[in-house]
């Protein structure tokens, strides 16, 4: 029932994201079928050249999709966040079973039907077109039927580097730790695969030697195919959207979301265009966005950026923060506008009842647990220089037990849940009070200010001057409490995104 | 023989160390028909790929129409030759019509001209197009399927018709009618043609002439009866 509610609130967003899902797996599978059936003819033509080919595809087959996609982001041209790395990934998983079963298609053919082709005078290419390639019809197009099936599947992933489609509804049902969000992305991309895998089959029964209905079979099916990609292509697009709006992005977490959220209404009251990017990744992923203009704006934390992103010194006064952020920014054509207001520094946070009954206030008070407890991370805590390493430096602590590392929004359930003890998360999470956690003292000042500041492309700041004066209009407006209650609207009470911007603009911004 | 159509002088071939023919003399005069007969293994087949240019001797010549098979275009070769595979090799993704109209496709005809050539073909090898033209050659008969072969190898009336084994994979009963039809059609047609098969009876039924192939050469055991 929440289900079909939260597509029934959602339709809209529903049916971008299937209009995009089917724009990912049709071009893929389209291009990897204009790639993989000349290949599969000289597979099976040539056998010294169709072995190694056949190697490769597998080869590309074997990569975990994840891992696939981040060889892939560095890339010029296919790099960057987007549908078009999401497609040549998909491209490289769909052709192996294109080409293949176009080989094994042509190889299964009876050698007699050939050798009467050849005696009657037909040339090479009239037997490839008139003989050969129409009996291994059935195999190519059960060949084609499989990667599409792979590909809506593997197209879920895609949205992890910010590709869009159904995936988004399960990265975020995730990162929400929601069933109902996973299954609204995960049920449509089931249907559609079987849904794929019906007509296909259909098609490829229609085509097999000697049925009626062949001859319509495969104007039918094509035609098909055409009208679709016609209709997906018009809707979605490659480009990051038309030249007038403005792009913003997110990364993959609730704070993030809304985050993004405000900037973008903020615009919208302005009467400012905008396309929404959100959830795109992690801070890197987020990184290589704006400096490659696949978006223009996105909410940064003044610490992540400086340790994280810039590789710079931690400065702990907050102006000299801001300062050297905006030197090292400016000179990638980045722009750092005026802080939030909020700082959601990391925060080592435990059970209400532990820091109760052992007395914990401050990180170091970590010392008398050391032994016993196990600490649990988000993938970003455990790497970054402003992480682990660091706060096991500076407080010189030794835990007995290594650290678990998750996806960092289940962490603060594994803390409620017992799983771990000691967590690092978000002084802005929405979960803190909801999971009855308590917050530690830095108390020898470790963790650097993470004040949440709008980064926007210059070019577009210079291009477009009420940007600025819109987003400046958010400068020092959200305090930690105003964040913490919109984190835990939609976190907790599971409350939508838009909505509840929309509320917190209307009543501290009106106008 | 000056009208001669298709003549191999001196041909030698063989696959790898194993000579399948050596100096082989073989005339066939316009209008004739030749029927080859041997155990298996002796090079029949070989003899009528070298014809169709499916194959290039190694030594001697094959000369059709005048020409050296080296010097013909093999497609413009293959279209003068109708060739009924002892596999027949029917296209199965075909319908029998298609598959009797195909070369007249190749060569350009027209569609209506196509159609009507293929009615007439398959009237006479008895499989009227209006019953059998729609059906697939998997739902034929054995000897249904070796009526369209022949169908097919004539269909754009080639003065040259190449037979490899045509009835041999038949029940003895389809045979016989099949050996009775083709003498039947045979009287209609003005082709050349060479046969080969395993059968002495078939061999005397179906050519004018019949030579024995043996260790790679072809003997004239006597003439023809005369009908």
């Amino acid at each position: 029932m929440r289900l079909l509610s939260f597509w029934m609130s959602h339709r809209e967003e529903l049916a971008a994201m299937v209009e995009r899902h089917l724009f990912l797996v049709l071009w893929s599978t389209a291009i990897a079928t204009a790639i993989g059936l000349p290949a599969g003819i000289v597979a099976a033509h040539r056998p010294r050249i169709g072995r190694p080919l056949l190697a490769a595809a597998s080869i590309a087959q074997t990569i975990p999709s994840l891992a696939l996609l981040g060889f892939l982001l560095p890339l010029p041209f296919i790099g960057g966040i987007g549908p078009r790395i999401a497609i040549v990934a998909l491209i490289l998983y769909a052709l192996l079973p294109i080409v293949r079963s176009t080989a094994a298609g042509l190889r299964s053919i009876d050698p007699s039907v050939i050798d009467a082709g050849i005696a009657m005078g037909m040339t090479a290419r009239q037997l490839l077109w008139l003989v050969e390639l129409p009996l291994a019809l059935p195999s190519i197009v059960a060949g084609i039927r499989i990667a599409t099936i792979v590909g809506i599947g593997t197209a879920t992933i895609a949205a992890a580097i910010g590709a869009g489609g159904l995936g988004e509804y399960i990265f975020r049902g995730l990162s929400m730790v929601d069933s109902t969000v996973i299954l609204a992305g995960a049920i449509p991309a089931a249907v559609m695969a079987l849904l794929a895998d019906g007509i296909l089959t259909w098609v490829e029964r229609r085509l097999s030697p000697g049925h009626r209905q062949r001859s319509a079979a495969v104007p039918l099916a094509m035609a098909t195919a055409v009208l679709l990609l016609i209709v997906v292509a018009g809707g979605a697009g490659f480009g990051p959207g038309r030249a007038d709006t403005i792009v913003v992005g997110s990364k993959n977490f609730t704070e993030q979301v809304v985050l993004g959220e405000l900037l973008a209404q903020t615009l919208e009251r302005r009467g400012i265009r905008v396309t929404r990017r959100l959830n795109l990744g992690g801070t890197f992923i987020c990184d290589r966005a704006i400096r490659s203009g696949d978006i223009d704006a996105y909410v940064e934390y003044t610490g992540t950026a400086l340790a994280a992103i810039l590789k710079q010194p931690l400065e702990k006064g907050p102006d000299a923060a801001l300062t050297s952020l905006r030197n090292a920014y400016g000179r990638s054509g980045l722009s750092v506008l005026a802080p939030l207001g909020f700082n959601n520094t990391f925060a080592m946070l435990v059970r209400d009842e532990d820091a109760d009954t052992l007395g914990l206030t401050t990180i170091d008070d970590l010392h008398r647990v050391e032994a016993q407890w196990r600490p649990g991370f988000g993938y970003e805590f455990a790497e970054r220089a402003d992480g682990y390493a660091g706060l096991l430096r500076t407080y010189e602590l030794r835990f007995t037990t290594p650290p678990r590392v998750m996806e960092l929004n289940l962490v603060y359930r594994a803390l409620a849940s017992r799983q771990v003890d000691v967590i690092a998360g978000d002084a802005t999470n929405g979960l803190i009070k909801a999971l009855h956690l308590s917050m530690l003292r830095d108390n020898r000042s470790y963790f650097p200010p993470y004040y949440a500041v709008p980064i926007v492309r210059s070019a577009v700041l210079l291009a477009r001057p009420e940007l600025r004066e819109a987003l400046n209009t958010l400068a020092g407006r959200i305090s930690e409490d105003d964040m913490r209650a919109m984190n835990a609207a939609v976190d907790v009470e599971h409350r939508d995104v838009a909505a509840t911007v929309r509320d917190f603009l209307d009543a501290t911004l009106p106008n | 023989m000056t009208d001669a159509v298709v003549s191999l002088l001196g041909v030698g071939f063989s696959y790898g160390t194993h000579v399948v023919l050596d100096d082989l003399q073989l005339t066939v005069g316009a209008g004739e028909s030749v029927a080859l007969v041997g155990r298996s293994g002796t090079g029949k087949s070989t003899v009528l790929k070298l014809i169709d240019r499916l194959l290039l001797p190694d030594t001697g010549s094959v000369v059709v129409e005048g020409r050296d098979t080296r010097q013909w275009n093999p497609i413009t070769l293959r279209r003068r030759i109708g060739y009924v595979l002892q596999e027949i090799g029917l296209f199965p993704h075909l319908t029998v019509e298609e598959n009797v109209a195909l070369v007249p496709r190749l060569e350009g005809w027209p569609v209506e001209r196509r159609r009507a050539r293929a009615h007439d073909l398959l009237e006479l090898v008895g499989l009227p197009s209006s019953e059998f033209g729609n059906r697939w050659p998997r739902e034929l008969s054995g000897g249904q399927r070796q009526r369209v072969g022949v169908a097919r190898a004539l269909a754009i009336d080639p003065p040259i018709l190449l037979m490899d084994e045509p009835f041999g994979a038949l029940d003895s009963i389809t045979r016989q009618e099949l050996r009775n039809e083709f003498q039947r059609i045979r009287r209609h047609l003005r082709q050349t043609v060479i046969l080969v098969t395993h059968d002495m009876d078939e061999a005397f039924a179906l050519g004018d002439r019949v030579g024995v192939l043996e260790r790679g050469r072809v003997t004239f055991e006597r003439p023809a009866m005369t009908r």
